[in-house]
């Protein structure tokens, strides 16, 4: 048990890190902040979970997935669905030509609710769902193309392409997901209004919670045998296969575990966005989500939402007030970070830290000669 | 699908589909080409490729404002000075990218495709400061519009014709010159073996540059033919990027015939779909397809085989 605690706190400095963004986001900001704001940044924080995902497929595994919305989405949509359900109950849509369906299916036509929207009138399954459905749907994406040795720029063309198929899937069909306005409207969950304050700050904790449980799931992993053997095959797959390791495997598990985190994120965000459109799945939104995590360091799971958070806050910040400055912005940072700091936030605090650690030696060793030579 | 129609009607939907998807196969094809020499000779990701089309477009559009404005008499040739004017100025965008931007990644691919991606999103603010976020066309030569009539119901319009004979120019230019000409072998050399083709006395930075300048070159003639088909806005270069990358990857990235070959499928599947399904579901389909066929094989139709 022990063994798996300190797999999981990692060294000294890890766990002072995971402490630090902790009282940062769960004590400070919410003291600072209003209710308005700090759901923004509850919001970017379901960014996190995706740009923390990438760290660990991106930065340690070496596959740049440029469709981490498709499971952002897939598990907002999940959680989506069992609230439009919940929001579509018989009386509140009484007007209606079908009471009982979601009201984007009555404006289409539909009089029935379809067979894939039933299961996810319960709640248990819809919060498997929320994990099991983007995590088979990244097993078979990662099985097919790993096993097959689909790998680096290939594989980023390929999910590409799929983040773009899913969202024309889900575009096109106005009647069954809600089309291009996605679901909107999310009112309650359990009886319970997710859209007053109070409601707001408790979900924003169970946020941090469960971003806190997702850091340590992920240095428990990165930590461990799997974490060697992802970073040894990021260098030279060819020698960790010649070894006698299914390559693939690793691989697979790795993608699996980021779509799972990336999926939670999804779900948070329609809980507390109360909204999930395909602008949260396709190419574009995708792409951000890499340069979260390359800003904050690839490399670095407390970095991944530091960048989320700064990237976002200046997006914000800038969109308000210049918008065009905006994009001019978003480019230099794609091209300062990849040719200026390839490890981010997170490798310009080490490298500072060495630094004063170097400086430190050298006083101490300085002191003890003066101190000998009295 | 098809019991509803009768054997010629289809002939005739097969003919009039297939020659609207004959249209965006050179579209794919003119993207493709350049894409297909900067990612297969270099393996660069340039996600910017679409803005370098987009540059040639703006450009054909800047010189026929300026035509119609102080020499009309020209506005009958003004397209063709269009082309080369195009080219050089994609061209020497894309050499300024090179030098200032590119050369420093070659070791890293992934890392070419964020930046390049920054450099686009640069590129489109650029475009939409400057021309605004309205869509421009260029007054078109006279001789450019109307149409040709082969039969009572096929017509095929002039400028889709224009499009045809341009792609297959280029594209026989592009194969004269990568496999014909000096310059050519001297890419072709750099690329299979880096470190020999140096000491064999070729300067190999220098060959990159011009190819990275060489690929965008074509992006910027392709950008000037679409303004005869489409008008212009800051993003529609990369409306296209995707399916790009895809049309290169899936004809086998070194290969060229294979780049017309998959440029070809794709685009004649998904107009022929367009007909019977929606254009959506026509669209997903075909990217549906050429992923499992990509996951069959994943160097792609057209590989050339290396021991790795």
């Amino acid at each position: 048990m022990s063994v798996a605690l300190n797999r999981m706190l990692g060294n000294k400095t890890d766990i002072i890190g995971l402490i630090v963004i902790l009282i940062f986001l769960g004590v400070l900001l919410p003291l600072v902040l209003d209710i308005f704001r700090l759901n923004l940044v509850g919001k970017y924080l379901t960014y996190a979970f995706v740009a923390m995902s990438l760290v660990l497929c991106w930065g340690y595994g070496g596959i740049l997935s440029l469709g981490q919305g498709i499971f952002f989405g897939l598990g907002g949509y999940c959680m989506a669905m069992f609230l439009k359900l919940e929001a579509s109950d018989p009386e509140t849509t009484a007007i209606q030509s079908t009471p009982g369906i979601p009201d984007f299916m009555d404006w289409n036509q539909l009089t029935e609710l379809p067979w894939f929207w039933v299961p996810f009138d319960s709640f248990t399954f819809a919060l498997v769902a929320v994990l099991v459905v983007p995590t088979v749907f990244a097993y078979i994406i990662g099985a097919a193309m790993f096993k097959r040795r689909v790998s680096g720029v290939y594989f980023a063309i390929i999910t590409q392409a799929i983040a773009a198929i899913l969202t024309i899937l889900i575009i096109g069909q106005q009647g069954l997901i809600g089309g291009v306005n996605g679901i909107t409207d999310l009112r309650t969950l359990h009886g319970w209004d997710i859209r007053d304050d109070s409601a707001k700050y408790i979900l924003y904790y169970i946020n941090l919670f469960l971003l806190a449980v997702c850091v340590l799931i992920g240095r428990y992993i990165l930590n461990g045998k799997v974490g060697k053997l992802l970073l040894a095959l990021k260098d030279k797959e060819d020698r960790v296969r010649f070894s006698g390791y299914d390559v693939a495997n690793f691989k697979i598990f790795i993608f699996c575990v980021a779509a799972a985190f990336s999926a939670i994120g999804g779900a948070m965000f329609t809980l507390q966005v109360g909204f999930m459109s395909p602008s949260f799945v396709g190419i574009v939104p995708s792409i951000e989500m890499v340069i979260f995590a390359a800003v904050g360091g690839r490399m670095s799971l407390i970095g991944a939402i530091y960048g989320t958070l700064l990237v976002n806050y200046g997006k914000t910040l800038f969109s308000e007030s210049f918008p065009e400055l905006w994009l001019f912005l978003m480019g230099a940072l794609f091209i300062g970070v990849v040719m200026a700091f390839p490890n981010g936030l997170a490798g310009i605090y080490n490298s500072l830290v060495e630094k004063y650690k170097l400086k430190m030696n050298r006083v101490d060793s300085a002191s003890a000669v003066t101190e000998q030579s009295t | 699908m098809f019991s509803d129609y009768s054997a010629s009607e289809l002939g005739s939907i097969f003919a009039m589909q297939g020659f609207s998807g004959l249209s965006l196969f050179c579209v794919f094809l003119l993207m493709a080409l350049g894409l297909a020499i900067i990612f297969g000779q270099m393996q660069v990701i340039n996600m910017a490729h679409g803005e370098f089309l987009t540059i040639g477009a703006y450009t054909t559009y800047l010189l026929s404002v300026v035509t119609e404005k102080y020499i009309p008499g020209f506005m009958n040739y003004y397209f063709f000075l269009a082309i080369i004017v195009a080219f050089f100025i994609a061209f020497i965008v894309g050499y300024l990218v090179e030098l200032g931007m590119v050369r420093h990644l070659y070791k890293r691919p992934l890392d070419t495709l964020l930046a390049t991606w920054g450099l686009s999103l640069i590129m489109q603010q650029i475009f939409r400061s400057a021309f605004g976020a309205r869509e421009v066309s260029p007054t078109l030569p006279d001789w450019l519009l109307g149409s040709y009539q082969l039969t009572d119901i096929i017509e095929i319009p002039i400028n889709g014709m224009l499009v045809v004979s341009v792609t297959f120019i280029l594209t026989v230019a592009v194969f004269y010159m990568l496999n014909k000409s000096r310059a050519g072998l001297r890419i072709r050399a750099t690329t299979q073996n880096r470190v020999m083709s140096g000491a064999a006395g070729i300067n190999t930075k220098k060959v990159d540059r011009y190819t990275f300048a060489f690929g965008c070159g074509i992006a910027g003639i392709a950008g000037a033919v679409f303004t005869t088909i489409a008008s212009t806005g800051p993003t529609s270069g990369s409306l296209y990027i995707v399916d790009t990358f895809l049309v290169v990857v899936f004809g086998g990235a070194a290969s060229l015939l294979g780049t017309i070959a998959s440029a070809f499928s794709i685009a004649q599947a998904q107009s022929i779909m367009e007909f019977f399904l929606s254009g959506s579901m026509a669209k997903v389909l075909t990217l549906l397809t050429v992923i499992i066929i990509l996951m069959i094989k994943p160097e792609g139709l057209f590989s050339i085989k290396v021991r790795k």
